[in-house]
C-alpha cells in the first residue's frame, strides 16, 4: 500500500472555495491526487519486476493496466469535480448529515486504535482490548468511566477465554500471563 | 430427482445436536448483531467471521447460514422500528414498515417481515438447489477465457449498473484491484507493492479488508456524524397477524419472491431493484383493488419488499456457488469466509466438494426455519437493543472489529492495516464511493489475473485467445450491453435521489412531532 489514506478528508472543502462555488467539493481534488499518486506508483512498481519464463502475460501487465486506469480515473474525477460533481455522502441509522462532520472524534478514535496496535504485543488482549473499549467510548462522548471500565474488562477477558476455550485461538495474555 | 437426494444427504450431515446448536448460536448472534443500529448484514457477517475460526468447515457453514439470515432479519427489524434503513435493500421495507409501526401495528409489520422472509428464503434456497448444480455442470466446461470474461462481466455489472455514479464505482473497483495486487506474484514469486515488508508480501488478509472497510470504516463515519438527538424507538409486543393480515400478505410474499430470486441469481445482482419493483407492484395492485393504504402503513408494502430482499439474498448463492462470483457485499464477505477455509469457490466447487455445498444449502434451510421459530417470540427483546447508548455501542463495534482482524493471524501489523483500511472506508463514505466494487476487486482481482495468464499461456501469447470460446464472445457482448444499458435505464428508472426524498418526508415530520 502506498499512501492512499494520508489525505483522509479532514478538510471538507476549504472555506474560500465553498463560499465562491458552493457546488464544488474541493476535498475531492485531494482524492483525485491520491488516485494519481497510487496509480503512478503501481505503474512504477511494475517496471521493477522481472519477467518470468513461459508466461506470455508476465507479472507486469496487470499492474500496468490497473495503475494506468487509476491515474486516468483520478484525472476524470478532477475534471468532474471542477464541473461541479458532488459526492452523495452515505446515510445510515445513526448518521446525521445535517451537522458538520466531527473530525476530532475520528482523530481520537484513530489515536485509541493506534495505542491498541502498539501495546497489544506486550500488554496482551485482555488489557489492550479493555483500553480500546474504554478509550473509544470516552472519545464518543461517554462519561460513565467506571461502568465503561467494568464493561471493557468483562468484554476483553471473556473474549480471551471464549477464543482460548471455545475456538482454540490463543490471544496474547501479555502482562496477565499466568493470571488468565 | 438427484438434487433432492443430495440435499437429503446434506441434511444428514447437518442434523446433529452439535450442528443444530451451532445453527441456533448463529441465528441468535446474527440477529443480535444485525438488530444493532448501524450494522447491516455484510458488517454482521464480517464482524462474526472470527467466531467460526475454530470450527470445522461444516460447523462453520452452518453457523454462517444462521448469521446470514439472522443479520438480514435483524436489519429489517431496525428499519421498521427506527425510521432510517441501514442499507439500500431495506429502504422500501422502512417506508411502509415504519408507518405501520407508528400506527401501532409494529407487531404485524415484524410478523409479516419474518414470515415473508422465511417463505422467500425457503423458496429461494430450494431454487438454488435446482439451479446451481445445473449451472455448475455447465461451468465446469468453461475454459479460462470465458471465466475471465465472466469476471469482467461481474465487475462491470456491479460498478456501472448498480449505484448512482459509474465513475465512483470504477474508482472503488480499481482501489480494490490495487489492494489485491499487494503481495507475491503468483507466477514468478516477486513481491508487488510490498515496500520490502515481508508481512505485506504475504498478501493482505481479505478478512482484514472486509472488517476494515465495512465495520471500522462505518464506525468511524458514524462517529463523525453521530446523531446527537436519540432516535425514537417504537415499543413492540410479540409479533402476530390476524387472518385479514395473512390474506393481504401471501400475495405480496410470493410476488416479492418472484421478483427477488432472478435479480439475485443474475450477475446484475442486488436487492435494490427487486424491492423497488415489488413495492411499486403492490402499490398498483392495492390501488386497483381500491384498498390503497400506501402512505398510511400498508402491510403489503412490508410483505412484498421483505420477501424480494430475502429471495434475492438466496439467489446470490447461485453465482456464488456455481461460478465463485459474489454480487452483493454480504456474499463477497461470505466468499472471503469460504476462502479462509482453503475452499476455492468457482466452477469446480460443486464437483470437488459436493458434501460441503449440500451441507451449506441444507443449513441455509435450517437457519431460515430456526430464524422464524426463535425470532417471533424474541422480537421484544431485540427491540430493547435499539436503546443501547451509542458511545458504548460503537466502542463495542471497534472492539470486535479489532478482535476479528487480530485473531485471523495474531499479528499487530494486521491491526495497523485495519486502521489504514478503516480510514480508507471512512474516506469512501465521505466521497460517496460504493464499498462493494472495492471488495469485489480485492477478491476477484487475483483470480482474474490467474485466469488471464492461464488463457494466454494456452493460446501461446495470442491476445485473440481471450475470445476463442463462443461463450466468451457472448459474455463480451453482454458486457457491451451492460455499459450501454445504464445510459438508457437512467431515463426510465427514477434516480435514487427521488427515493431518498420520499424517505426524508417522514423523517422531517417526526422531528416536528418531537
Amino acid at each position: 500500500m502506498s499512501t492512499p489514506l494520508d489525505t483522509h478528508p479532514d478538510t471538507p472543502g476549504t472555506p474560500a472555495a465553498a463560499a465562491a462555488e458552493p457546488q464544488r467539493d474541493m476535498a475531492q481534488l485531494g482524492l483525485a491526487a491520491v488516485l494519481v499518486v497510487v496509480g503512478a506508483y503501481t505503474f512504477y512498481d511494475a517496471t521493477t519486476l522481472r519477467i518470468g519464463f513461459g508466461d506470455p502475460v508476465g507479472p507486469r501487465v496487470f499492474p500496468y493496466v490497473i495503475g494506468a486506469v487509476t491515474v486516468l480515473l483520478g484525472a476524470l474525477l478532477a475534471v468532474a469535480t471542477m464541473r461541479g460533481d458532488v459526492p452523495e455522502a452515505e446515510g445510515g441509522e445513526d448518521v446525521d448529515l445535517r451537522q458538520p462532520a466531527d473530525w476530532l472524534t475520528v482523530a481520537k478514535l484513530v489515536g485509541v486504535l493506534m495505542v491498541t496496535v502498539l501495546t497489544i504485543s506486550f500488554l496482551g488482549w485482555a488489557v489492550s482490548g479493555a483500553i480500546l473499549f474504554v478509550g473509544s467510548a470516552w472519545s464518543l462522548g461517554s462519561r460513565t468511566l467506571v461502568r465503561d471500565v467494568i464493561v471493557g474488562f468483562v468484554l476483553s477477558v471473556s473474549s480471551w477465554y471464549a477464543f482460548h476455550e471455545g475456538l482454540g485461538v490463543i490471544l496474547p495474555a501479555g502482562i496477565l500471563d499466568g493470571v488468565l | 430427482m438427484d438434487n433432492l437426494s443430495l440435499l437429503m444427504d446434506g441434511f444428514g450431515a447437518v442434523l446433529t445436536p452439535q450442528n443444530l446448536l451451532f445453527a441456533c448460536i448463529g441465528v441468535l448472534l446474527g440477529t443480535f448483531v444485525g438488530v444493532l443500529p448501524g450494522i447491516g448484514p455484510a458488517m454482521a457477517v464480517a464482524l462474526l467471521l472470527p467466531v467460526t475460526y475454530g470450527l470445522d468447515p461444516i460447523g462453520a457453514f452452518i453457523m454462517f447460514a444462521g448469521i446470514y439470515y439472522g443479520g438480514m432479519y435483524g436489519g429489517s427489524t431496525t428499519s421498521i422500528l427506527l425510521n432510517t434503513p441501514g442499507e439500500s435493500a431495506s429502504v422500501m421495507t422502512a417506508l411502509e414498515g415504519n408507518l405501520m409501526a407508528r400506527a401501532g401495528r409494529a407487531s404485524q409489520a415484524l410478523a409479516t417481515a419474518a414470515i415473508g422472509s422465511f417463505i422467500a428464503g425457503t423458496i429461494g434456497t430450494l431454487l438454488v438447489v435446482f439451479f446451481a448444480p445445473a449451472l455448475a455442470s455447465v461451468a465446469v466446461e468453461i475454459g479460462a477465457p470465458s471465466y475471465f470474461a465472466l469476471m469482467v462481466l461481474a465487475m462491470i455489472m456491479v460498478t456501472s449498473v448498480l449505484g448512482g455514479s459509474p465513475l465512483r464505482g470504477f474508482i472503488a473497483l480499481f482501489l480494490g484491484l490495487t489492494i489485491g495486487l499487494v503481495g507475491l506474484d503468483l507466477n514468478t514469486g516477486q513481491p508487488r507493492l510490498s515496500f520490502d515488508q515481508p508481512l505485506l508480501a504475504d498478501r493482505i488478509d481479505v478478512v482484514v479488508v472486509a472488517v476494515g472497510i465495512f465495520a471500522l470504516g462505518e464506525a468511524l463515519w458514524v462517529a463523525a456524524h453521530l446523531r446527537r438527538s436519540p432516535l425514537h424507538v417504537i415499543p413492540v409486543g410479540r409479533p402476530w397477524m390476524d387472518r385479514a393480515d395473512l390474506r393481504r400478505s401471501w400475495g405480496p410474499w410470493l410476488r416479492g419472491t418472484a421478483y427477488g430470486f432472478p435479480f439475485g441469481a443474475l450477475p446484475a445482482g442486488g436487492a435494490e431493484i427487486p424491492t423497488f419493483l415489488s413495492y411499486l407492484t403492490e402499490k398498483r395492485i392495492a390501488k386497483r383493488k381500491g384498498v390503497d393504504e400506501f402512505g398510511k402503513g400498508a402491510i403489503e408494502g412490508v410483505a412484498g419488499p421483505e420477501a424480494a430482499n430475502n429471495a434475492s439474498a438466496a439467489g446470490t448463492f447461485v453465482p456464488l456457488l456455481a461460478l465463485g462470483l459474489p454480487v452483493t457485499a454480504t456474499s463477497a464477505v461470505m466468499l472471503a469466509a469460504l476462502q479462509g477455509y482453503g475452499i476455492e469457490p468457482g466452477p469446480g466447487l460443486m464437483t470437488d466438494q459436493p458434501e460441503l455445498v449440500w451441507a451449506l444449502l441444507a443449513s441455509l434451510l435450517i437457519g431460515n426455519a430456526l430464524l422464524l421459530v426463535l425470532n417471533l417470540p424474541l422480537a421484544p427483546v431485540w427491540a430493547k437493543l435499539l436503546r443501547i447508548p451509542r458511545p458504548q455501542l460503537y466502542a463495542g463495534i471497534l472492539f470486535f472489529a479489532a478482535l476479528g482482524a487480530y485473531a485471523a493471524n495474531l499479528q499487530a501489523f494486521d491491526l495497523f492495516l485495519l486502521v489504514l483500511l478503516g480510514l480508507l472506508g471512512l474516506a469512501m463514505r465521505r466521497f460517496g464511493l460504493p464499498v462493494l466494487p472495492l471488495i469485489l476487486g480485492v477478491i476477484l482481482g487475483p483470480l482474474m489475473e490467474f485466469r488471464l495468464r492461464e488463457a494466454m499461456a494456452i493460446s501461446g501469447g495470442e491476445v485473440a485467445g481471450l475470445w476463442s470460446e463462443p461463450l466468451a464472445v457472448v459474455i463480451y457482448v453482454v458486457v457491451a450491453l451492460a455499459v450501454i444499458a445504464p445510459l438508457v435505464l437512467r431515463r426510465v428508472r427514477p434516480a435514487p435521489a427521488a427515493v431518498a426524498e420520499d424517505l426524508d418526508i417522514p423523517a422531517v415530520e417526526e422531528e416536528k412531532v418531537r
